[in-house]
C-alpha cells in the first residue's frame, strides 16, 4: 500500500495530475451550451446546403471540446488520441467511399426495395419513365 | 498500477472506436438516404420536436459536466462529491430517457413508425403501395391505365423513420446501459472504494459517458434541424 501511496505522491508533484480542474470543466460546459444555442439558432436561417455545412461544423467543434477537455485527451498519453483519430479517420474512408458510389450511380434502390421504381428520379436522358436502370450504363457497356 | 491503469484505458478508447464506427455506419447510411430522399427527409423531420431534441442535449452536456466532475473528485479522493456527481449524472440520464419517452409514445400514437409499419397519411407525396400493407389495405390505388405516367410515390418518410428509431433506439439502449454501469460505479464509490490511488472505473464510465454524449451532439442536428 505504502508504495501506491508513494506513486500516487510523485505523480502530485510531478503535476501530472493537476489538470483540468471544475474551473475549466465549467467554462467548457459553458461553452458546449453557446455552441448548442448557435446550432439552434442557425436552423432557422435558410442558407441552403449551408446549413449542414454549419451543423456538422458545430457538431464537430462541440465533439472536439468534450474530447480534449472532458475526455482529458488535451492531456492524456498520446496513444489515446492517436487510437481516436484512427476511428475517424477509417470513418472518414467509409464516408467517403460510399459517396463516391453514391454519386456515380444514376439510380439508388435499398436491397429489399420491391415496389415499382417510378418514385425513382432518374438522371435526365438515361431511360423512359418507368424503366429500372440498377447499374451505370457506362459500366455495362464496357461489358458488352 | 499506473500501468495497469493506462492499460485499461487504451482498452477502453478501442472499445470507444468500435461504438464510433458502429454508429458511423448509420451515419453513413442516413446521409447517403437523405441524398437520395430530401425532399421527404425534410418533410419528416418537420414531425420531430425541435424543443424536445434542444432540452436533451442541453440534459446531456450537464451530464457529462458532472460525470467529469465526479472523475475530478474520485482523483481528489472526495467520496462524497464523487457520490453527488454520479448521482446528479444518473439523475440526467433518467430525464433524457424521460424526454425520449413522450418524444417516441407522441410518434407511436401519429403512426410515424420505421419501414412497413408507418401508417401516417397526412404526407405530400403517397407511399407506394406495396411497402406499406397497411395503407393498400384500407386504401387500394387504381390500376394504372396503359400507357399512362406511374403514380408518382415515396418510401422516404417510413426510410426516415426507420433510421430514427433505429439510431435513437441504439442511443438509447446506450443511456440505459451507462445508467445500470453509473449505478454500479456509484454504489462502489459510496463504500468507499474509490481514491486519488484506485479511480479506474470511474474514470473509463466517464469516457464511455462522454462517447455517448458526443454521439447525441451529431444526432441532433441531423436529424432535428435538417433543412
Amino acid at each position: 500500500m505504502s508504495t501506491q501511496t508513494e506513486i500516487a505522491d510523485r505523480h502530485a508533484q510531478a503535476g501530472e495530475h493537476d489538470h483540468g480542474g471544475p474551473a475549466l470543466y465549467a467554462k467548457t460546459l459553458i461553452a458546449l451550451l453557446i455552441l448548442t444555442a448557435i446550432t439552434v439558432a442557425a436552423a432557422y436561417v435558410d442558407l441552403g446546403s449551408g446549413n449542414v455545412v454549419v451543423a456538422l461544423t458545430i457538431a464537430t467543434i462541440k465533439a472536439m471540446l468534450v474530447a480534449l477537455f472532458f475526455m482529458h485527451l488535451l492531456w492524456d498519453k498520446p496513444v489515446n488520441a492517436i487510437i481516436a483519430m484512427a476511428g475517424f479517420l477509417f470513418l472518414g474512408i467509409f464516408l467517403m467511399f460510399c459517396l463516391l458510389d453514391f454519386d456515380s450511380r444514376n439510380n439508388y434502390f435499398p436491397a429489399n426495395f420491391k415496389g415499382p421504381a417510378a418514385d425513382m428520379p432518374l438522371a435526365p436522358g438515361t431511360a423512359p419513365q418507368g424503366q429500372v436502370i440498377r447499374t451505370n450504363p457506362a459500366a455495362e457497356g464496357e461489358k458488352k | 498500477m499506473e500501468q495497469q491503469f493506462d492499460t485499461s484505458k487504451i482498452g477502453m478508447w478501442l472499445f470507444l472506436v468500435t461504438e464510433v464506427l458502429l454508429f458511423g455506419g448509420l451515419f453513413v447510411g442516413f446521409g447517403m438516404m437523405q441524398a437520395r430522399y430530401p425532399r421527404e427527409f425534410v418533410e419528416a423531420h418537420e414531425h420531430l420536436t425541435r424543443w424536445q431534441g434542444a432540452l436533451n442535449t442541453v440534459v446531456l452536456l450537464i451530464s457529462s459536466f458532472t460525470m467529469v466532475m465526479a472523475v475530478d473528485a474520485a482523483k481528489k479522493s472526495n467520496k462524497n462529491r464523487q457520490v453527488l456527481f454520479l448521482a446528479l449524472t444518473i439523475v440526467c440520464a433518467c430525464i433524457f430517457l424521460v424526454v425520449k419517452y413522450f418524444e417516441y409514445s407522441h410518434k407511436f400514437e401519429e403512426g410515424w413508425l420505421p419501414g412497413r409499419f408507418y401508417s401516417y397519411k397526412g404526407d405530400s407525396i403517397p407511399a407506394c403501395p406495396g411497402v406499406n400493407p397497411s395503407q393498400l389495405a384500407s386504401n387500394p390505388p387504381p390500376a394504372p391505365a396503359p400507357g399512362a405516367p406511374v403514380q408518382q410515390c415515396t418510401n422516404g418518410y417510413a426510410t426516415f423513420f426507420s433510421f430514427y428509431f433505429m439510431m435513437t433506439g441504439l442511443h438509447g439502449f446506450h443511456i440505459l446501459a451507462g445508467i445500470v454501469v453509473l449505478t454500479w460505479v456509484l454504489i462502489r464509490a459510496n463504500r468507499g472504494e474509490f481514491s486519488k490511488n484506485y479511480y479506474t472505473p470511474v474514470d473509463l464510465v466517464g469516457l464511455y459517458w462522454h462517447l455517448v454524449d458526443m454521439i447525441w451532439i451529431y444526432l441532433f442536428p441531423l436529424y432535428y434541424l435538417i433543412q
